[in-house]
């Protein structure tokens, strides 16, 4: 019985979102080793040893892996299954990409952004974009995709071995040609860890960008706003966060000046923080706030952003 | 936009998938199978914008689909008790049944859900052959040598410059020999009708009603299948009219709903929010512990009842059901009646086809509906509005009762046909003569703000449109609806539509579901309705 | 070039689902159902590529009950050629299953290029076409925010964490849809009526020798938990404690 997580990675860093995968794969039982593919990863390996609770990492490293494609990523994945009860993921782009792609070449139906694992064989996912809870039990060999938000990241504690697998040969059908990432210097509001976003209180789209941009660059978070924001034309269509906007579920989810019509709450409610600060201490964002801030925001922002030093 | 439109023909071109169209499509259909039939409907699909509450009369039905009962249809939960109480703050007190006139019972009534009975109905007209394209608004009346010829539906994918996009998709004429309006209450063809072709000269002008409706999951030990129950008084003061109804439907399902008319004075009146303390009443708000709000919707209601119809046959055409409106106030029914005036204007439709006849004035038609069970129905109760609008509510029910007693047992009333006062837009006095009515918190378990309410209605707007609600003269808005009267839109929009923030009017036009409320209680008729992109709106489900 | 569309019949986008206080499942009765807003995304696609000139043919298919014809005939309106129902009244029908009925209908129908939606937003699972690539032995490209047909070749832009990557795979391959990849049309009214008229076969799992029973077992399906108020704080010193102590920062 062991499970097996597929590491996500850039190349050079181990991304957090292993060590919430971990978490979940942690929950399942079993001892759990970490595959790292993927080129010239000996320092992500070796970041993968340090996790606590990992007894081995496995790293295949190969030119054909550099991008991580899914075509060879997955015939990797399949060729060391045999040995693995659970195949693991994080729900990254890439683990979205990549694990399907397993779980029908083993014939074995995946479970999809596992939030919480309620037996090593039962779990509960989010469907309807969140509205609704499903409770799944699979049997056999288990194929997962873990949704981060739901998990928190398992910490340093480990030292464990790395052992070289060998890599099956590419079936050379998809080919890298570039990638780009985000233009902007703040990260795609889609997938930030903090999200800082404002609503019609902040009066003007030069107050908006005035008061917002230097918490967002201090946090390194992606600007989003309220529908009533937009409406005003203080922020662009493509940042609403709510119900017609952009699902967000961040690790930290800043609501300034927004009073949290439930349009908006249906596009944030996943955040694992929230933080409120309005001058209305009766607004409903307060009602689902972890830690709410009553007062001018004019102020209270910039204190705020002094008090991050 | 003067791109020209693609064009179709047909015989009779129908504007609503509501009761009245549904049925005047069935009729025409059942007389004249090679006719062909055409309704659009500006809900994304048959009954996404029906909402009611829905106590039916049969009687619609009967002459419709005689054989219904025995087929699968939505009408499942017969009336088995019918309470009427009087409230005040603390207490209810039932009104026996012996002092109500016989025509107000609810015995061998049912009560359903009107959009599930109007999906059914629209499985039935398309089993005839009928073409139903919901999605699809009627957006202006195509008028050539002074009559009706057709309806363009709206164009598509123009964006909120008001230039099209790059999806934009031009609306088609629908042309056709007559064009039957069933747009249901303040319907903005209807609208445009009646002004062309002075259709109310006649005729008194229209009152009207906002009805609320909630429906809740409640426990099994709360749910009393074919329970009915209305009530009037608190928390409405006796000047304002309106009351409230709830409905136990199968499936511990229950309906509750509220109806303000739109007549009141006092600006600062939020028909929401009594509604919403409405069901913290200690008789009520029992049925809703440990129960879950499903659904939330509002709508106007036509209550001018005889007095007001207007004539319905005009040129080319005729207005059915609610457009021309057909509720029957003390019996807060009228769905029966627009399933019969869908039956008699396609039967006159129907026979003027028949004889070779397009696009004339159904000269026949009104004196046919006065003349049958519609104007019977409604010629009985005709003064119980305008009592009720003169003494209140206490006094005019007690003279009404009387009225409709005259009525049915001696076939006449002592007070003859009372008139109507002023429309309802009129009626609002300057906030300077009432005081802000503090209105209760809600506590988002029984009582709810607005917003969290059009959340569970469904409604939604392409983003990128114009908005659908025109003020005509922003300056006035801002001078008359707010420096006088405290701007009363923001509290009778039942979706939260309206905001002054800063002395700047915002018009949150993806909230609007479609009532109407603006179009008719603005101080200065500055408002005009018009349909948004088709398919835009609530996604009512089982209203 | 062929290009094959696989549609789902889903919740309306607009709807408030309601689940069932059983626990059974989503309650869809009475309730608007669409197309699957990616699948509309991934016919736009295919629809320009086939008024550009790079396509001869779009066929829709869909996997699901009676009702799905619906769907169907929603494809054919937007514009697709012909359209196939693999008809079935299974209530659940996983994404496994589904890719094999694909594979077979792929088969005999043999596409240059399969393009479908990333994911259904009533399941969530966003799993079908990687599965069907898969098995079909193809090369493929989810996430697609923009598609650019070479020689043998496609090359695809993906939305990925943080940015973008552009993919060129050799033909026949699949794609799955984003939604910034393009803007679907409306479906025109005369275009509706058309689409009664257009070619809509039928034929069902049995027929194409799949076997669609679900693997995994649903036990329930409840509400979320609704987020609870937390704290106020006094002052944005104590914010910023708070938020090093949530370990958020």
């Amino acid at each position: 019985m062991t499970t097996l997580i597929l590491a996500e990675h850039d190349g050079k860093t181990l991304n957090e979102a292993t060590a919430k995968a971990l978490t979940a794969a942690k929950a399942l039982g079993a001892p759990v080793h970490i595959l790292v593919a993927g080129h010239s990863i000996s320092a992500v390996a070796a970041a993968a040893t340090r996790l606590d609770g990992v007894a081995k990492v496995l790293s295949a490293d190969a030119e054909s892996l550099a991008h991580q494609l899914a075509e060879p990523l997955a015939a990797l994945v399949v060729s060391l299954a045999g040995g693995y009860d659970a195949i693991v993921a994080a729900a990254t782009s890439t683990g979205k990409n990549t694990l399907p792609r397993v779980a029908a070449l083993l014939d074995v139906m995946q479970v999809s952004e596992v939030s919480k694992v309620l037996a090593p064989d039962t779990f509960e996912r989010p469907i309807y974009a969140g509205n609704a809870i499903e409770t799944v039990q699979a049997t056999g060999k288990l194929v997962l995709t873990i949704r981060i938000s739901a998990f928190t990241a398992t910490g340093e504690g480990a030292n464990a071995q790395v052992e070289t697998v060998s890599v099956p040969a590419d079936p050379g059908t998809s080919q890298w040609l570039g990638a780009e990432l985000s233009a902007s210097v703040r990260p795609e509001l889609a997938g930030a860890r903090v999200v800082v976003s404002g609503g019609r209180a902040l009066g003007s789209a030069e107050q908006f960008e005035a008061v917002l941009a230097p918490l967002a660059d201090k946090l390194n978070a992606a600007i989003g706003a309220s529908r009533a924001a937009v409406d005003a034309g203080y922020a662009a269509n493509d940042m609403q966060v709510g119900q017609t906007g952009k699902v967000v579920a961040p690790e930290l989810y800043i609501a300034i000046g927004i009073s949290g019509a439930i349009q908006h709450l249906a596009g944030m409610k996943d955040s694992r923080i929230v933080v409120a600060i309005n001058k209305d201490a009766d607004a409903p964002i307060f009602q689902v706030a972890d830690f709410g801030l009553v007062g001018d925001l004019f102020t209270l922002v910039p204190e705020l952003v002094k008090a991050l030093d | 936009m003067t791109e020209p439109r693609e064009e179709m023909e047909f015989d009779v071109v129908i504007v609503g998938a509501g009761p009245a169209g549904l049925s005047a499509a069935i009729r025409l259909k059942q007389i004249s199978p090679d006719l062909s039939v055409l309704i659009v409907e500006k809900g994304a699909e048959v009954g996404s914008h029906v909402i009611s509450g829905a106590v039916i009369d049969p009687s619609g039905l009967d002459a419709l689909v005689p054989d219904w009962r025995e087929r699968e249809t939505p009408i499942k939960t017969a009336v088995t008790d019918d309470r009427f109480l009087w409230l005040t703050e603390k207490s209810a007190f039932p009104l026996p049944g012996f002092i109500m006139p016989p025509l107000m019972s609810n015995h061998g009534n049912y009560i359903v859900s009107l959009a599930n009975v109007c999906k059914w109905l629209a499985t039935e007209a398309e089993a005839l052959g009928v073409d139903i394209y919901p999605g699809f608004a009627g957006a202006e009346l195509l008028i050539e040598d002074g009559k009706v010829v057709g309806v363009a539906t709206g164009d598509m994918g123009i964006e909120k410059s008001g230039e099209p996009g790059p999806n934009f998709a031009r609306g088609m004429a629908l042309k056709g020999k007559y064009v039957l309006l069933a747009e249901g209450v303040r319907g903005s063809l209807t609208k445009r009708a009646i002004a062309e072709f002075g259709l109310a000269k006649e005729s008194d002008f229209q009152k009207y009603g906002i009805g609320f409706k909630e429906i809740w999951q409640v426990t099994d030990a709360n749910h009393k299948p074919g329970l009915v129950q209305h009530t009037l008084g608190w928390p409405l003061q006796d000047s304002v009219g309106g009351g409230s109804y709830i409905y136990h439907l199968e499936d511990n399902q229950v309906a509750i709903g509220f109806v303000v008319h739109l007549n009141y004075k006092n600006p600062y009146l939020s028909p929401f929010d009594e509604f919403q303390r409405l069901k913290t009443h200690p008789a009520i708000k029992g049925t809703f512990e440990g129960a879950k709000r499903l659904s939330y919707g509002a709508r106007a209601i036509s209550e001018g009842g005889y007095q007001s119809i207007p004539q319905l046959a005009f040129p080319g055409g005729a207005l059915v059901g609610d457009a021309a409106g057909f509720v029957n106030l003390p019996r807060i029914k009228g769905s029966h009646n627009a399933v019969l005036s869908g039956i008699v204007t396609a039967e006159h439709v129907a026979a003027a086809l028949a004889a070779g006849r397009s696009g004339d004035t159904l000269a026949d038609l009104d004196a046919a509906l006065r003349a049958g069970p519609i104007g019977k129905d409604l010629h009985k109760v005709r003064n119980v509005k305008p009592l009720l609008s003169r003494f209140g509510t206490l006094l005019g029910m007690g003279l009404a009762g009387f009225d409709m007693w005259c009525n049915t047992l001696l076939g006449a009333s002592l007070f003859g046909t009372l008139r109507h006062g002023k429309p309802d837009y009129a009626t609002l006095e300057p906030a300077a003569q009432h005081q802000p009515i503090d209105y209760p918190k809600r506590d988002g378990v029984l009582t709810f703000d607005r917003l969290s309410s059009v959340f569970i209605s469904g409604t939604n707007h392409e983003e990128n449109q114009p908005p659908h609600l025109h003020v005509a003269d922003l300056a006035l808005q801002k001078s008359s609806e707010l420096d006088i009267f405290a701007g009363p839109s923001t509290r009778y929009c039942p979706a939260g539509v309206y905001e002054w923030v800063d002395g700047s009017y915002v018009i949150n036009a993806q909230n609007c579901v479609h009532c109407k409320t603006c179009d008719i209680k603005d101080p200065n008729q500055n408002i005009d309705w018009v349909p948004p992109e088709g398919g835009g709106g609530p996604n009512y489900i089982n209203m | 070039m062929k290009i094959l569309v696989p549609v789902k019949r889903v919740v309306d986008a607009n709807v408030k689902i309601r689940v069932k206080p059983d626990g059974s499942g989503v309650d869809t009765a009475n309730v608007k159902m669409s197309m699957n807003p990616f699948d509309e995304n991934a016919l736009e696609e295919a629809l320009r590529l086939r008024e550009a000139g790079t396509a001869t043919e779009v066929v829709i298919v869909t996997v699901g009950s009676e009702k799905s014809a619906e769907t169907l005939r929603a494809g054919l309106a937007m514009g697709a050629d012909r359209a196939i129902h693999v008809k079935t009244e299974a209530p659940r029908i996983e994404p496994l299953a589904v890719a094999k009925v694909l594979k077979a209908v792929i088969a005999s129908e043999a596409p240059d290029l399969v393009i479908l939606g990333k994911q259904a937003i009533d399941d969530d699972n966003n799993q079908t076409g990687q599965m069907l690539s898969a098995l079909l032995g193809w090369p493929q490209a989810t996430f697609a925010s923009k598609i650019v047909i070479g020689a043998g070749t496609i090359d695809v832009t993906r939305e990925v964490d943080g940015g973008h990557e552009t993919l060129r795979l050799a033909l026949p391959a699949l794609v799955t849809a984003d939604l910034r990849l393009n803007e679907p049309r409306y479906a025109s009214l005369p275009n509706i009526m058309k689409a009664k008229k257009k070619p809509l076969d039928e034929t069902s799992p049995e027929t194409l020798g799949v076997d669609i029973a679900p693997r995994l077992t649903v036990l329930k399906t409840t509400e979320p938990a609704g987020r609870t108020a937390g704290i106020i704080v006094a002052s944005a010193e104590e914010l910023a404690a708070k938020l090093k102590q949530a370990g958020v920062l």
